[in-house]
């Protein structure tokens, strides 16, 4: 992204560009690692496959509801129907998953395609119907939910074991379950085998659906919506089109999330204060991961560690044992004081008029 | 010329749900009719109980209209309610009424403080409130409904009757015409206006912003405390959750009633239709005896209908 026009700079003034672009990221990487670390210190089994695997599978779910809350809300937008999109690919899921490889397969797809259609009628209803994002998908919302509890009126469902155990375990569990790399016993496999699938999972989507989306033309078009709509437009930009595809790749991620916690419960579950819970949680994380509720400044790679940082904030009230009374005062403090460090912003401005920027 | 005009931009939405409101009436009346044989719907008993019930929901998006001129949100509604409620009936007596209103306003307090000079985006703010009242609450109560009973007087507020008016009906007339002439009436009122339309030029016009903010979202929080109060006397207790059903049918009904939800721009009197549509929407439902799935499904579809006709934005050309 270097400007042709301008001498080369030194590597360090480049740098400390490149630093100071991404303070936010940074600051939430490091609060993750500060915690995580701390978490697993305290832990009797901490640095174990067995803490990743089990924390991997605790936060997928909303890493990837945040990932999709995150493109509404570049756009300068909300999308307050993720966590239904979610619970309504859930039910689907516990529905198709099951069968022979081949309809499974198909069961994948189906419920991928399905979160995909779901953000798609979103942007349809944002885009051609002119209606504010917060209150159309708090509308689409409600019917998903709808459609979710069609689907499954009570918990339940069948999902395929073995698929289940392999998406939820290592790399190990899936070697064993599929029997390849000698059922997992390779000495060449042995240095990979304890790496969490979930996390791989997480890793994949942010490098081949997230990164390729924000590099593209569509991409940028969605950060210039975000920073100024009229002037995306004057530039000849293609907003609808990239508004469409914002809020399909918003369905998309959360239906992953929703496909992924149908594996991890082995069931669905048309449950409607838990698809509020998540929408709600999927904000906070996107604005821990240091990306603007005005729109047009972050990135979903801030969401996931905005996400990280919720959960692992929960891990560890669990190790040092805090009344699990008192647990929903403290997430409520920390979130509470995560977003008010936003208000330091307030005690450097020098003109008053800036403040209502 | 001037008549038309203005029909098109204030009294659309408010007419529109009015119409739907006949629409609703008539469907399920025609319903009753073809399988009881009798106009349930239209008897003034039956509309008057709906009312009732209707009014929890009229006071809370009373105060949520103020917020939402201003270009904010309050998200901490629904926990508010329950705070408001439980601590109305852990202090009982005469000081049960004070202590749920004083609740709500020290919410909105908090609230205001956190938007207008922390400059916290509401939506965000307000939802880390709900979060920690939350916790607050669960702390308090033990995470089990609290065994504490409504006092009579909240009891006598939200279910009695006077004159065959159900009382809740006429607490939440007098909200509303302290609504109408706090935002007629009172320079106050008329700055929600202003700052929801352009708070940089409202704030070099003089207009005390940050002041005009708080007071909004005290009287929010007040009302939600108010609602909540009530509703601890009308179930006779407080509970978990009690909340929850009141915040996005709050939001709804502000927005199908014509107010616009970036601010700036509305009429109560339409956030009294957006009301009655929901109440009577949601009875006709369940006289149909619609499962829960169907019910979200039409109450979405509703919501976006009217959307469509009456609450569609301009296109970007500039």
């Amino acid at each position: 992204m270097s400007d042709p026009n301008t001498p080369a700079r030194g590597f360090l003034a480049d740098l400390r560009i490149r630093l100071a672009q991404n303070t936010a990221l940074l600051t939430v990487i490091a609060v993750f690692v500060l915690l995580y670390g701390f978490y697993n210190a305290s832990h009797p089994r901490g640095f174990t496959s067995a803490v990743y695997i089990q924390n991997a599978n605790e936060v997928f779910a909303l890493t990837m509801v945040a990932m999709a809350q995150t493109l509404p809300v570049l756009l300068g937008g909300l999308d307050l129907s993720v966590g239904a999109i979610m619970t309504l690919v859930n039910c689907l899921a516990s529905l198709v998953l099951n069968g022979s490889p081949g309809e499974m397969t198909f069961g994948i797809l189906l419920c991928m395609a399905t979160g995909a259609a779901c953000g798609f009628v979103n942007g349809c209803v944002v885009v051609y119907g002119r209606i504010q994002p917060i209150i159309a998908t708090l509308a689409t919302g409600a019917v998903f939910l709808g459609l979710a509890l069609f689907l499954r009126p009570s918990p339940g469902g069948d999902v395929d074991g073995d698929l289940s155990w392999a998406a939820t375990n290592d790399l190990y569990e899936i070697a064993a379950t599929y029997g390849f790399a000698d059922n997992g016993e390779a000495p060449w496999f042995q240095p990979i085998a304890g790496v969490p699938v979930p996390l791989l999972l997480l890793v994949f989507v942010a490098l081949f659906v997230w990164l390729p989306f924000a590099r593209s033309v569509t991409g940028r078009t969605v950060y210039a919506i975000g920073s100024g709509e009229g002037a995306a437009y004057m530039s000849g930009l293609s907003i609808d089109r990239a508004r469409l595809a914002a809020f399909t790749l918003g369905g998309f991620l959360a239906g992953l999330g929703g496909l992924y916690l149908a594996l991890q419960t082995s069931s669905g579950n048309a449950d409607v204060p838990q698809a509020g819970a998540y929408t709600l949680n999927s904000i906070a994380a996107v604005v821990i991961g240091g990306t603007s509720l005005l729109g047009g400044v972050g990135s979903a790679i801030g969401s996931i560690f905005g996400a990280l940082v919720l959960r692992t904030i929960s891990f560890n009230f669990r190790i040092f044992e805090i009344d699990p009374l008192l647990q929903p005062l403290f997430e409520g403090i920390v979130l509470l004081a995560a977003v008010s460090l936003g208000a330091i912003r307030v005690l450097r401005v020098k003109n008053t008029l800036d403040l209502f920027r | 010329m001037n008549l038309t005009g203005r029909l098109k931009e204030e009294d659309r939405p408010i007419l529109f749900s009015s119409l739907f409101i006949v629409l609703i009436l008539a469907v399920g009346t025609a319903y009753t009719l073809s399988t009881q044989g009798k106009a349930t719907l239209l008897a003034p008993t039956y509309l008057l109980q709906q009312l009732q019930v209707g009014a929890f929901l009229g006071i809370v998006a009373a105060g949520m209209m103020l917020v939402i001129l201003l270009g904010h949100i309050d998200l901490s509604i629904p926990w508010t309610i329950a705070a408001a409620a439980m601590m109305a009936t852990a202090v009982g007596g005469a000081a049960a009424i004070p202590v749920g209103l004083g609740v709500g306003l020290l919410v909105g307090l908090v609230n205001g403080v956190g938007v207008a000079y922390l400059r916290i985006p509401s939506m965000i703010f307000t939802l880390g409130m709900n979060a920690v009242l939350r916790g607050i609450m669960v702390a308090h109560t033990g995470g089990f409904a609290p065994q504490t009973t409504a006092t009579p007087l909240m009891q006598y507020l939200a279910v009695a009757k006077v004159g065959g008016i159900p009382v809740a009906l006429l607490v939440w007339a007098a909200v509303s015409v302290g609504v109408i002439l706090f935002l007629n009436r009172t320079s106050t009122g008329k700055y929600l206006f202003a700052i929801g339309n352009a708070e940089t030029s409202a704030y070099l016009a003089g207009i005390p912003t940050r002041r005009v903010i708080i007071i909004a979202f005290c009287l929010c929080g007040m009302l939600a405390g108010l609602a909540g109060t009530l509703l601890a006397g009308y179930s006779t207790k407080a509970y978990q959750g009690m909340g929850d059903a009141y915040l996005l049918p709050a939001i709804a009904a502000v927005v199908i009633g014509g107010t616009h939800i970036l601010g700036g721009r509305g009429r109560y009197v339409g956030t009294l239709i957006g009301v009655t549509l929901i109440v009577l929407l949601n009875s006709v439902l369940s006289i149909m005896q619609m499962p829960e799935a169907g019910r979200q499904v039409i109450y979405g579809s509703v919501i976006i209908l009217m959307l469509l006709v009456y609450g569609r934005g301009g296109k970007v050309t500039s």
